[in-house]
């Protein structure tokens, strides 16, 4: 199948319910997208479909033909995510760094959809897990760029 | 083969290579190595170089450092960055003494050797938040090394006496002539030269440092926010072929045969089925297709044999039967401290207080599940790329496995996606033994990752403990007389098998040593061997037994009638160190004030404090909580810590939060619990950890005593959990004398 990820075109050969997640990281060897748990349970392996914040380890691959995928390795070439990753790197959020990018990936798709969003909207967006508790840094990050901060 | 091991003494004699058998190691107590190493011994480095002495360690400049053209170095740390900013701060300290930005360091991860032993206890582990404490001077002075070594190659290339030279950030100058040379340029001629005696150099005045002490940026944040860091689990080598496991439902059992063997093998992308030491194995071309294929298959388990050489998991275990077996436990008891009179002082004391507290089992839960890739090379060498906190013993273990010479073997340390304890040498918790069978089995590179199912499976668990309390209160309400029974059994114990008559630190750490003047005391331990296997966890012995005995204080301060905060600071009357830190949490929460009171938001909300000794350094933390349709909120979190000395301010504000969030989760919500021999839990759909939703606002004051320096890893995490049960009591009215909270009822 043909699948569209980071502007350009990939031919795979996947079984349709393969999760997007497995082509990305072995098929493309996009691994900057994790795995953690399999299940949507914990937001590692968040990717941009068509600009929605998607769970790639339960999103079926042929559910994304004729889509535009977005990993974290071309976030900087979005706008917004370029901004939100510098925040990210401002506020010093990452701690061992497994679960940010699916952070930054949640981050830009909430900027995209709501560039000013409140503190609400940051904390019904703001759900995916990092063991390392860096909760209050992530806050910090959004916030300000939900303000239009330096970053 | 086994060598006997006694006393630290022993373990530093050990002959490079010597293998340590974990499974027959003596259990060392009452020594001044550090606890949570006692488990693991000494790494064995290659008999590269003659064990390094005190004086000697970390003085090879050429294995740790290599300086490039550009002016940028790359440092082969002997840790392992798993998020605590340890690659930052390595290159701070010996950025600081090199005179090179901190900012030019690239950090990894040095392979295993004697020569990366850099830890004043001769250990190299990444554990017990020793990494920095440890090995502060010694980092330092390789850094002056190298320094003197470029100053020496800039004498020999500009002709002048090294007395001349000088250096600014990067370069060797010389002031008189005005030329200087860049330490790239310097490298090749420096990095040939004989290291100096470590006598001859002279380190900074600290009133003069640049960058230790200062918030420097971590060097790793662009990476770990854009995906480009690598993990093992990211690790692609040519040729590699991709495992998943099955293991059996309980530890102990093994394969008696494949149902359906023939139909996986038949499977899309399989390469082939594999029976190993219970579990059963799919190799395949991807990893989703391994995984899909192993779960498939039909297994029949035998029960454990009677000689098992793991832990055999009985099929009727469960933690609330655990629990209750503990609790059933009345002796013999050992003492680990026994101060004064405790029985005479509880006869004659005016009143008496008698409790009984629990704790339970917990996941490392970090979100890279474990993963291993071996390759044998067609020398006959092995490579293999792993998550591991102690580089050689895992190349030892893994020649002790495979017979091969701890030469021929190369151990890769990607980055660690979370560790908290995870990766030390759990036997039957780490991928790796089944990924170099395979490996060799399919005589290709194998990746196996074990799925978040099969982790949570085979995870260590933090230990549980059930602690009977006895205290007596003299007329004036104040306690004369403190006693802790724990029904436990430690980690160290449980993996190097119980010594004699010995107590495990790592069993009672939190209970004992307690820095209250309480002048009757006695802390002791009913060993309990139990089923399951046990591990490290954030803060280990102190994670469970700070929230006993720190809420359990809280109970003695309410029966003698006394505010707890002002009990503390009582029996810490002539300890000026804690006073001040007691006091400086009080100040940084704009005053103790223990509530009930209703918060502007018209909740009623209530404080409690606990305090905490973990890992060198000292800590004092005061919760606010309110109650949310019977689930408890934890608003701040205020902690003051005093780790005596400090490298990086950021850093350590980053770590208390991160202490903080696992505190929080463990006291709230976080618990494995195992019903007819096996966790109920499997991802985290049913086991929780704390979600964003829960998290506190975090305060930090970070106090310098001047101290020795202590650990900031794990020291934020223990007082936390007895903060928050302190404050939910105060709310409610009811004691809290177990966790996680979310087992409880609150009105």
């Amino acid at each position: 199948m043909e699948l569209r990820i980071n502007q350009q075109t990939y031919q795979v050969e996947a079984d349709a319910d393969t999760p997007l997640l497995w082509v990305i990281r072995d098929d493309l060897g996009l691994t900057g997208t994790k795995y953690g748990c399999g299940l949507a349970q914990c937001g590692a392996c968040s990717v941009l479909v068509d600009g929605n914040v998607v769970r790639a380890c339960v999103t079926p691959v042929a559910g994304v033909v004729g889509r535009e995928v977005t990993t974290i390795e071309a976030i900087e070439h979005d706008a917004v995510g370029k901004r939100v990753v510098a925040a990210w790197v401002e506020h010093q959020v990452a701690q061992c760094g497994y679960c940010q990018s699916g952070q930054v990936m949640a981050a830009t798709a909430l900027l995209k959809h709501t560039p000013k969003p409140s503190t609400a909207q940051i904390d019904a967006a703001m759900v995916n897990l990092c063991r390392c508790g860096t909760y209050n840094a992530i806050h910090a990050a959004v916030q300000e760029l939900a303000e239009g901060g330096k970053a | 083969m086994s060598t006997p091991i006694d006393t630290p003494e022993d373990l530093l004699k050990l002959p490079a290579g010597e293998t340590v058998n974990l499974s027959r190691r003596r259990f060392l107590v009452g020594t001044t190595v550090g606890a949570l190493v006692l488990g693991f011994g000494l790494p064995v480095g290659a008999p590269r170089v003659q064990a390094a002495s005190t004086t000697e360690r970390g003085t090879q400049v050429p294995a740790f450092l290599e300086l490039r053209p550009d002016g940028s170095v790359r440092l082969l740390s002997p840790f392992m960055e798993g998020g605590q900013g340890v690659n930052t701060a390595m290159a701070q300290i010996v950025g600081e003494e090199l005179d090179l930005d901190p900012a030019r360091f690239l950090v990894e991860s040095a392979p295993a050797g004697e020569a990366y032993v850099v830890m004043e206890n001769g250990l190299r582990i990444t554990g017990g938040s020793m990494s920095v404490r440890m090995s502060y001077p010694t980092m330092r002075r390789l850094g002056a090394l190298a320094r003197a070594m470029l100053l020496q190659a800039g004498a020999q290339r500009l002709g002048v006496p090294v007395s001349e030279l000088t250096t600014e950030p990067g370069k060797v100058v010389h002031a008189a002539s005005g030329r200087s040379l860049g330490y790239g340029e310097l490298a090749e001629t420096a990095m040939d030269l004989p290291v100096p005696d470590p006598a001859s150099v002279t380190l900074r005045d600290p009133s003069q440092f640049r960058w230790i002490g200062k918030p420097v940026q971590r060097l790793d944040a662009y990476d770990k926010s854009t995906g480009k860091a690598i993990y093992s689990i990211d690790i692609k080598v040519d040729g590699m072929l991709h495992a998943a496991v099955q293991h059996a439902p309980r530890l102990g059992m093994s394969v008696g045969g494949l149902r359906n063997e023939e139909q996986v093998k038949a499977m899309k992308g399989v390469h082939s089925v594999h029976q190993l030491p219970g579990a059963v194995a799919v190799v395949a071309e991807r990893w989703f297709n391994a995984k899909r294929a192993v779960e498939a298959l039909q297994v029949d388990w035998k029960e454990a044999a009677a000689d098992s050489q793991v832990r055999p998991m009985p099929a009727d275990f469960s933690t609330d039967g655990w629990r209750d077996h503990l609790a059933a436990q009345t002796g013999p008891s050992r003492d680990e401290e026994n101060q004064g009179d405790v029985a005479g002082a509880l006869a004659s004391a005016k009143t008496t207080v008698e409790a009984t507290y629990h704790n339970q089992y917990l996941n490392h839960a970090q979100l890279e599940p474990p993963s291993a890739t071996a390759r044998f090379n067609p020398d006959g060498s092995l490579e293999v790329w792993l998550p591991n906190q102690a580089q050689d013993m895992f190349r030892d273990d893994i020649a002790k496995r495979t017979g091969l010479d701890p030469a021929r073997i190369t151990l890769h340390s990607p980055l660690l996606g979370g560790f908290f304890g995870r990766h030390f040498l759990y036997d039957s918790a780490n991928p790796y033994p089944q990924a170099i069978a395979l490996a060799k089995a399919v005589g290709r590179p194998v990746k196996l990752i074990w799925s978040r199912e099969e982790e949570f499976l085979r995870d260590a668990m933090r230990p549980m403990a059930v602690v009977k309390f006895r205290a007596g209160l003299d007329e004036k309400g104040l306690p004369v007389a403190i006693e802790a029974v724990s029904a436990t059994e430690g980690p160290t114990e449980a993996l190097a098998g119980k010594q004699g008559d010995k107590v495990d630190p790592t069993a009672l750490e939190g209970l004992s040593g307690k820095a209250y003047a309480i002048a009757n005391k006695r802390t002791a331990q009913i060993y309990v061997k139990g089923p399951a296997m046990l591990g490290y966890w954030r803060s280990v012995g102190n994670s469970l037994n700070d929230f006993f005995y720190e809420s359990f204080l809280d109970e003695l301060a309410d029966k003698g009638g006394h505010d707890p905060y002002e009990l503390r600071l009582q029996l810490l009357q002539g300890n000026p160190r804690l006073t001040t830190l007691l006091q400086a949490v009080g100040e940084l929460s704009g005053g103790w004030k223990r509530g009930p009171f209703t918060a502007e938001d018209g909740s009623k909300r209530a404080r409690g404090v606990a305090m905490a000794s973990p890992f060198g350094s000292e800590a004092a933390v005061i919760a606010e909580v309110s109650l949310e349709g019977g689930q408890v909120r934890v608003h701040d979190i205020w902690q003051a810590i005093d780790p005596g000395s400090i490298v990086n301010p950021a850093i350590i504000e980053a770590q208390v939060n991160s202490a903080v969030s696992l505190g929080l989760s463990q006291v709230l919500l976080e618990e494995s619990v195992w019903l007819n021999g096996m966790p109920r839990a499997r991802n985290y759909d049913l086991y929780p950890v704390l979600p964003p939703s829960r998290m506190a606002r975090v305060h930090v004051r970070i106090v310098e005593s001047g101290a020795k320096m202590g650990g900031i890893g794990e020291p934020p995490l223990p007082a936390v959990a007895p903060a928050v049960a302190n404050a939910v009591a105060q709310l409610t009215g009811q004691r809290v004398r177990s966790m996680p909270l979310s087992r409880h009822t609150f009105s």
